[in-house]
């Protein structure tokens, strides 16, 4: 049965380049590592290419007609992520290199205001890139950090919320979707139980903001922060949303040109936000290209994306529990992006290699989340992540490689 | 011809007939069940090799003037290519296995399809060979 939305993957493929492409002796490459990075629609490599071909300049310092121009482009690319946020305002989106930055700078600004006893908390599920900024806080204001644990479902066990959150609960820093299982958090009660006890709120949106709309005023945290080179757009750069008042309250990142206001030898004012925390000169090539990856999205519609492919993983779960010998890691209450699994007897190396080599993308590995794998007792899995343009026949190719891949080491 | 050669020589000679990738992976895994699994007591994290994905282990070093080399993976492909590695090592004069250069994964498709940037850590293996023979 067809998926019965408003959207043509068939003729949204033909956006992407490189998914025309084969791999090897003319294999067609069925791209299943969206988790890692997503491929870029022809939109955006145009926006580049025409970017470095006809508007290249300093922005926001030339007083000159290309300077000028592309200021104003790279605002504009500002307001299309506040626009695809659902932003209040678009000085509360600050470019960084990537959702690891974006952490590390909320991160390095909070480690000034804990001190010891208070606590930092984190989930089970998160990535090293939302781990280890906190643990370095920790160390330099000793806090300590706690953890929402899960559950064998790879869901987060919100009956402990209580055990976790205190009066000394100053942060808390939470991923939307798992990188390595999938799980999309129900992140109403965290929310709430950090409003609670008045600590602050950062969503790791990594691996949320490709799959489905994103609305930083009714989530209600007071951070979000994504990748670009996940949300279809280019490598290196991403972006952080802060509610304004919290914006104005941490402290510069890096310094730099551009990010003050005045500088003698004996004192630097700052300059008011978001250019307090952009340093140096931008990244403007890739905030223009995520600008055009998010009005893409936008055009595609977020809700057609999260329709779609709601039906294309229920798709794949349903076709990879027919797999004799295929185990899941994580079965959660509600998936995005990502399936892991393992086969019996099989390293999930073998496995990888094997699939690749029929044309089938996919990672092996701990996916940056090494205490998730503890948590499961795993090494490593096979993680599937799909996007948008991803179809059922690439399921079907998926399954087909997993057969040929328990018929050579079985 | 070096030793070293020879045996790299004997190992392209038995895959130029396979002229599937198929066949030339299940050559490997094949060569990789073969071999005798490294006793468990060695199995020692100052005997994993870095690296690599999965769990590399090498046991390597000279007695009585010749090389030994042992290994063992816990996937099953890797544990082929250290096999066929060991292969090439195991037993040369000292001096040889620290001269030795090793040529003959790309010469049977292999460096094509485990190129040593990946992780199945061919490479780290080598180095880690090249290294035990001081």
């Amino acid at each position: 049965m067809p998926d019965a939305v408003a959207l043509d993957v068939e003729r949204l493929r033909a956006d992407f380049p490189i998914l025309q492409r084969t791999v090897y002796d003319g294999k067609p490459l069925v791209y299943l590592d969206n988790a890692a990075t997503t491929q870029k629609p022809r939109a955006v490599l145009d926006r580049l290419a025409a970017y470095y071909a006809d508007e290249n300049a300093n922005v926001h310092r030339g007083v000159h007609f290309l300077s000028a121009e592309g200021t104003e482009t790279y605002e504009t690319a500002r307001r299309s992520v506040q626009r695809f946020l659902g932003a209040e305002h678009a000085h509360e989106v600050v470019f960084t290199r990537g959702t690891t930055e974006a952490i590390n700078l909320v991160a390095h600004g909070f480690a000034g205001r804990l001190g010891p006893g208070d606590e930092v908390v984190v989930s089970a599920l998160e990535h090293h890139a939302n781990i280890v900024p906190w643990q370095m806080a920790c160390e330099r204001s000793g806090a300590t950090l706690r953890v929402i644990p899960s559950l064998d479902t790879g869901d987060l066990d919100l009956h402990r919320l209580d055990d976790v959150f205190s009066t000394r609960t100053k942060v808390v820093a939470v991923t939307h979707t798992s990188n390595a299982l999938g799980t999309v958090n129900d992140l109403g009660p965290i929310i709430e139980a950090a409003r609670a006890v008045d600590a602050a709120v950062l969503i790791d949106g990594a691996q949320a903001a490709p799959h489905a709309p994103v609305d930083v005023q009714a989530l209600g945290a007071d951070f979000f922060v994504f990748s670009g080179h996940k949300t279809f757009g280019p490598t290196g750069i991403g972006a952080l949303w802060g509610r304004e008042g919290w914006l104005e309250a941490l402290p510069p990142y890096q310094g730099g040109g551009d990010m003050i206001d005045r500088v003698t030898f004996e004192e630097t004012t700052y300059a008011g936000l978001p250019a307090k925390f952009e340093a140096g000169t931008p990244h403007v090539a890739g905030g223009i290209g995520l600008g055009t990856a998010l009005d893409y999205l936008l055009e595609v519609g977020m809700e057609n994306v999260a329709a779609y492919e709601d039906g294309l993983i229920a798709y794949a779960e349903e076709r990879l529990a027919e797999v004799d010998g295929l185990r899941f890691v994580g079965t959660p209450a509600k998936r995005a992006g990502a399936i892991s699994f393992l086969l019996d007897g099989i390293h999930p190396y073998d496995a990888g290699t094997v699939l690749d080599r029929l044309g089938v993308a996919v990672r092996t590995g701990q996916h940056c989340a090494q205490p998730v794998m503890d948590r499961f007792g795993v090494d490593g899995t096979i993680r599937a992540s799909f996007a948008f343009y991803n179809t059922r026949a690439d399921v079907d190719a998926l399954v087909e490689g997993i057969g040929k891949v328990q018929a050579l080491f079985g | 011809m070096t030793e070293a050669d020879r045996r790299q020589q004997a190992i392209v000679d038995e895959f130029a007939f396979l002229d599937d990738w198929m066949l030339r992976f299940q050559q490997v895994i094949e060569h990789g069940e073969a071999m005798a699994p490294l006793p468990e007591a060695l199995k020692t994290d100052d005997r994993l090799v870095r690296g690599c994905q999965s769990r590399v282990w090498l046991d390597a070093g000279a007695e009585a003037g010749a090389f030994r080399a042992r290994a063992d993976s816990d996937s099953q492909l890797v544990r082929g290519l250290a096999s066929l590695l060991v292969r090439v090592y195991d037993g040369l004069p000292v001096e040889e296995a620290r001269a030795a250069e090793v040529w003959f994964p790309r010469e049977i498709g292999l460096a094509e399809h485990l190129s040593p940037n990946r992780a199945n850590g061919l490479d780290a293996m080598q180095r880690a060979l090249r290294a035990a023979a001081g």
